[in-house]
């Protein structure tokens, strides 16, 4: 079969399963969607797997599918690129899709919803494809845009809940803040590269390199600068970077799959591959590389903090993916784009998993999702025990588990990276290790270890979360929890197989693929550094002697100190001595505070922006439509009619003998102006 | 090429239609008054669409051209023709015909006969005013045109229909005269001539140039609207009937734009280079100050309303940043916000009809009683907020573009839109179709039937077919935009 139809199959074999368990969601039954879905996506998959041979073996393609639009001098195709960094993201976006697509006829099987979900999720598969396989920055923001209309739809998928449907409309506008910078950024690119073809584009920017813009004031600004961040901006909504990270927490509130599928391992990290694939304009400009390192560091290290203090079991994890997603982009702000590229690939494998584990534990806790209300849950669910264990491991940088070798990296890169902002990145990268082992491993104990906290008599069901997020009078899926001596059980084949088979990648992955994506030629002529001003990528292949001797080496690192005191501490406060942490929450009440609250960007966007929209929305409208351009100019005008005519009406009497006289005067005033013209 | 006379049947067509339908007479015949009219708008359709199988996209001039005497005293002319910017609303207008006889199908049992006729009268005459090359002729289409609309918001309208119809009335009528002046010193100027395409080449002096483009502009301006006349828009809206708002917002809102087009851009190509400032400025406020107050309308019928003038706002903004993807982008954006806002207003007609309200605090938690139309009103919410692979996007996406090489914060304030677009428009949905069953009225939906599944569907079509392949579209556009470009960029100063 000719390549081309099988890099058309991909992605349209998801749609194709989308569109028979959309379309036909109230009339087929359940057994129909999942098979038509799990067969579009193991069809997409068994391609990727294919099309991944074949690029290996040298084969990469660039050409249009077709036109989508003729404007001017400008063409817009859509068209496929397929190269080394879409093959890896083919393969890691249908590998997790696949797995959620199996573990979801488990987790869903009670859900009135089941034929839709499916076709959300498959729809999102084909949209998530799009975007990676783009050769143009349009295709590219079509699968952006889709990606973000299928996450709020899978947000709001229990769209009675009010906390759901209030988290979906906050996703897609703050990703929307984020798409309008992204927008931007393609317009300078179209109206400066004069296409939007990747290509085309990447050929001319060296000579652009040197290209300044008027935007504001006397001085002229870089191109390269300015299009990079405005770029950016768009990943920072996409992949949730302060101060656009609001929203990933909240999404939540979805099902469990998708925040697996889409808010974990595959579309929040969009913004990390759009960074990597644009790297030949990022190279050009260390000030916008500046810029994605701190936004990054920031993000890796103080959305680390927060998740030290979460309940919800949900929320832990996905403050943990904000902290890997800041790890990524202070990778890309670096120049290691491909070190990026590997952390997104073995993150995806191993918070896949442990969003998975996650859920399996909330069916078997049935919808408890509160880790004080758990405990001692090794026994009674062995292998979402084992897998859980496995992916926090991988998750901390545990020496030769795969998220070891993508995490060293980074922080190897970060510490040879010398642009501005560096410094503090490493800071916060190396800080950041210990917090992520502390907090994984205090959701792992608490859940797994120590005393069981279930099925007490005391009301499990209403008992008050913290924060805000949580309503569960109006919850129907929510409020369940485990009866009075009831307790927990393993979950069926279909949820812990996918479990299994995301833990061997987390496991091994690392070790093999690191050589060569890190350090081979597998990223060469995708992804371009410049070694000259960006040196970082080109000393860390000094540092490096086979991967068995960084893992060996790991230990007398402090990244491995840090990560273990991190487990050792959490292990000391919440197996030991649960008193400390409620001693310290007492002592440090302002910190708890701040950190409960999430530093109040919440509250902040509340009342600035959504706030300050409704106000300025009344003004403009009681103020200018209602009162100045009604109120005065067109009623106003209505009035003055009115008023003039009613002293007009005196003139008009009905006497014949009046007009004939106003007539002659009339006549005799024209006349005397006409003589007296001449 | 067809030997018809196409065009003319496009006009007349609907017309005759119309006054066939009136001699059904009363309400007892209203089935017959029904089938007639959709017969009529089908038919009218159906003339139409050779002018697109037809169109030589090479050409950039006039086609299907007719030509007779009028009135020979005044040397006014029967003269009709499109190019690549008309032929798509003489389309657009037609199907839009069909929509609206077939969306008050049920829903309108008074009158019956006297409303089909209204709208194939209107829709004839609005054919007429896209195919016009006489100024005089497009003059008396464009007034015409005024009366079937207003007797349709002052008959079949809501409780506060006069006010609003004479609100209508006499805001456009105020930007016509002003438009007939400008077309008598034209004619005068031009030595006794009405044909629209001689004044293209009439060389008039910057002042004239800038009064007649002022004059044009207001007339225009109230047309479109641009901000600060739009505030006919709302209140007309919220009073018509549903059919009347879908062709308001899909073509009356359009004549306002192609106006620009025809008379303002090409007669005075100096002037509007001159003035160019104004029209851009003007519609930024359109999209930034129209979206702020959109974002707090109670009434879903105004919500939709002020969302329109946001989007017209794309529409003059492109026309008036003189380049092919604007003009392209805001001839796109036109026939989208055709299919779009006339579903939009539809799916909010469709929700009226069922529980007499059009205020967004009387719902919430529609997609449980109505799941098929709250799949049918998401996807053209999301047209609406301008989301890729619908039609929404495509001009949204073409005049921003083109907008960043116009100028950066011109872009910047354009792309705006994104935000606030996405901000009203699911904020409305959110509060009407997700969340609980909020009361009694909403628990008794019943969800579309097969008519409303047929409109919903059809209009789903197009909007997608023109999101994921629009193409065709700008196809025909190329060479008629090229050549007005080519014409706008020299000076007619001598």
């Amino acid at each position: 079969m000719e390549m081309q139809k099988l890099y058309l199959l991909v992605p349209l074999a998801p749609l194709f399963g989308a569109m028979i368990a959309g379309l036909f969601c109230r009339v087929i039954p359940r057994w129909v969607a999942h098979t038509a879905t799990i067969l579009g996506v193991a069809v997409a998959f068994a391609c990727s797997v294919l099309i991944f041979q074949d690029v290996l073996a040298g084969n990469t393609y660039n050409g249009p599918v077709y036109t989508w639009l003729t404007s001017g001098d400008y063409k817009f195709e859509v068209g496929f690129l397929i190269d080394t960094l879409t093959a890896t993201m083919m393969l890691v976006v249908t590998f997790v899709s696949l797995m959620v697509h199996i573990y979801t006829i488990g987790y869903m099987h009670e859900d009135p919803g089941y034929n839709r979900f499916f076709s959300y999720i498959s729809l999102f598969t084909f949209s998530m494809l799009m975007l990676v396989m783009a050769n143009n920055f349009m295709q590219l923001f079509f699968g952006w845009e889709a990606v973000g209309l299928v996450s709020y739809l899978l947000i709001g998928f229990w769209y009675t809940r009010p906390t759901a449907i209030f988290a979906n409309m906050k996703a897609f506008l703050v990703n929307r803040v984020g798409d309008f910078g992204f927008i931007l950024g393609i317009g300078l690119v179209l109206a400066h590269f004069g296409s939007l073809d990747y290509a085309a584009v990447f050929a001319k920017a060296p000579t652009l390199a040197d290209a300044t813009i008027n935007i504001w004031g006397a001085a002229d600004w870089s191109l390269m600068t300015v299009t990079c961040i405005c770029l950016f901006i768009g990943a920072m909504g996409k992949s949730a970077q302060v101060p656009l990270h609001v929203w990933l927490p909240d999404s939540m509130e979805g099902p469990t799959p998708i925040s697996a599928l889409i808010h974990a391992a595959t579309m929040v990290t969009a913004g990390i591959f759009m960074v990597s694939r644009m790297s030949p304009l990022f190279e050009l400009s260390t000030t916008a590389l500046s810029f994605v390192i701190v936004i990054g560091a920031i993000t890796a290290l103080f959305m680390g903090f927060l998740g030290i203090i979460q309940n919800d079991i949900k929320r832990v994890v996905a403050y943990s993916t904000l902290s890997q997603l800041g790890y990524m982009t202070v990778a890309l702000g670096a120049s290691a784009y491909s070190v990026a590229i590997f952390h997104l690939m073995t993150h995806a494998f191993f918070k896949a998993l442990l969003f998975l584990a996650a859920g399996s534990v909330i069916i078997g806790m049935h919808h408890d999702q509160d880790i004080r209300n758990m405990g001692g849950l090794r026994k009674y669910m062995p292998i979402t025990w084992i897998t859980s264990l496995i992916g926090s491991l991988a998750l901390i940088g545990t020496p030769f588990l795969s998220g070891f070798y993508s995490k060293d990296s980074i922080i190897e890169a970060v510490a040879l990276s010398h642009i501005p902002g560096s410094g503090f990145a490493y800071f916060a990268v190396l800080a950041g290790v210990f917090v992520t082992a502390f907090y994984s491993f205090r959701m792992y104990f608490l859940v797994f270890h120590g005393e069981e906290r279930f099925g007490k008599a005391d009301d499990a069901h209403h008992h008050e979360h913290d924060g805000d997020h949580d309503d569960e009078e109006t919850s129907h899926d929510h409020h369940h929890g485990l009866a009075p001596g009831q307790k927990p059980h393993e979950t069926p084949w279909v949820v812990w197989l996918p479990l299994v088979l995301l833990a061997i990648p987390s496991m091994v992955v690392g070790y093999f693929a690191i050589e060569p994506m890190l350090f081979g030629d597998y990223f060469k002529g995708v992804i371009f550094v410049d070694h000259e001003a960006h040196p970082a990528m080109e000393h860390l292949v000094g540092h490096f002697h086979g991967a068995a001797a960084m893992g060996v080496h790991a230990f007398t690192t402090a990244p491995f100190i840090l990560a273990l005191a991190g487990v050792v501490l959490s292990w000391f406060f919440y197996m030991k001595r649960p008193d400390i942490p409620a001693a310290i929450q007492r002592r440090f009440s302002a910190i708890h505070t701040l950190f409960e609250n999430k530093y109040y960007f919440d509250k902040i966007n509340e009342f600035v922006f959504a706030g300050g929209a409704r106000v300025i929305g009344k003004a403009l409208w009681r103020g200018g439509d209602v009162a100045v351009i009604d109120g005065i100019v067109v009623n106003g005008s209505a009035k003055v009619v009115g008023w003039i005519a009613s002293i007009v009406r005196f003139f008009q009497t009905g006497y014949v003998y009046h007009y004939a006289f106003t007539m002659i005067i009339g006549l005799f005033v024209l006349m005397t102006l006409w003589i007296n013209r001449a | 090429m067809s030997t018809y006379p196409l065009l003319s049947l496009a006009i007349w067509i609907p017309i005759f239609a119309g006054l066939l339908i009136l001699a059904t007479g009363g309400d007892r015949n209203a089935p017959l008054a029904r089938m007639l009219s959709l017969a009529g708008a089908i038919a009218g359709f159906v003339v139409t669409i050779p002018l697109w199988t037809g169109f030589d996209v090479a050409s950039g001039g006039m086609q299907f051209v007719e030509l007779s005497t009028w009135i020979p005293r005044f040397n006014i002319n029967y003269h009709l023709g499109v190019d690549g910017i008309s032929m798509l609303f003489v389309i657009l207008n037609a199907f839009i015909t069909i929509i609206v006889v077939a969306a008050g199908w049920e829903v309108i049992q008074n009158k019956v006969a006297q409303y089909n006729a209204a709208f194939l009268i209107m829709s004839g005459l609005m054919n007429g005013i896209f195919t016009s090359l006489d100024g005089m002729l497009f003059y008396v289409f464009f007034e015409a045109s005024l009366i079937p609309l207003y007797l349709i918001i002052g008959v079949w309208g809501g409780p506060n229909r006069v006010y609003a119809a004479f609100k209508f009335f006499l805001y456009t009528l105020f930007g016509s005269l002003l438009f007939l002046i400008a077309l008598m010193y034209l004619f005068i100027n031009s030595g006794g001539s009405f044909s629209i395409l001689e004044w293209h080449k009439l060389p008039i002096t910057l002042n004239a140039q800038i009064w007649i483009f002022l004059a044009f502009m207001i007339a225009f301006a109230v047309k479109v609207p641009m901000w600060p006349v739009h505030t006919w828009l709302p209140d007309a809206h919220v009073e018509a009937p549903t059919g009347g708002s879908i062709v308001l917002a899909a073509i009356a809102l359009k004549l306002g734009a192609y106006g620009f087009l025809r008379f303002s851009l090409p007669i005075a190509p100096d002037a509007s280079h001159e003035l160019s400032g104004l029209v851009v400025a003007l519609s930024l406020i359109a999209v930034v100050y129209i979206g702020f107050v959109a974002l707090v309308q109670a009434d879903m019928k105004k919500l939709v309303a002020y969302s329109s003038i946001a989007h017209m706002g794309f529409v003059t903004l492109g026309f008036f940043m003189f380049s092919a993807m604007g003009i392209e982008g805001a001839l796109v954006q036109m026939v989208s916000h055709g299919f779009v806002s006339g579903a939009m207003f539809f799916c909010i007609g469709v929700m009226y009809d069922r529980v007499h309200s059009r205020q967004i605090a009387d719902y919430g938690g529609v997609v449980n009683t109505m799941p098929k139309f709250a799949a049918f009103f998401m996807l053209f919410s999301m047209a609406n907020a301008g989301l890729p692979a619908t039609s929404g996007f495509v001009g949204e996406f073409m005049v921003i573009l083109g907008a960043v090489k116009f100028n950066f914060w011109v872009a910047f304030a354009a792309a705006s839109s994104l935000i606030i677009g996405a901000a009203y428009t699911l904020w409305m949905y959110k509060r009407v179709i997700f969340g609980d069953v909020a009361n009694e009225h909403v628990a008794e939906l019943s969800d579309i039937n097969k008519r409303e599944f047929l409109i919903l569907g059809v209009l789903a079509l197009c909007t997608l077919w023109m999101g994921l392949y629009p193409q065709p579209f700008t196809e025909v556009m190329h060479a008629s935009v090229n050549d007005l470009l080519r014409h706008v960029a020299i000076s007619k100063i001598q």
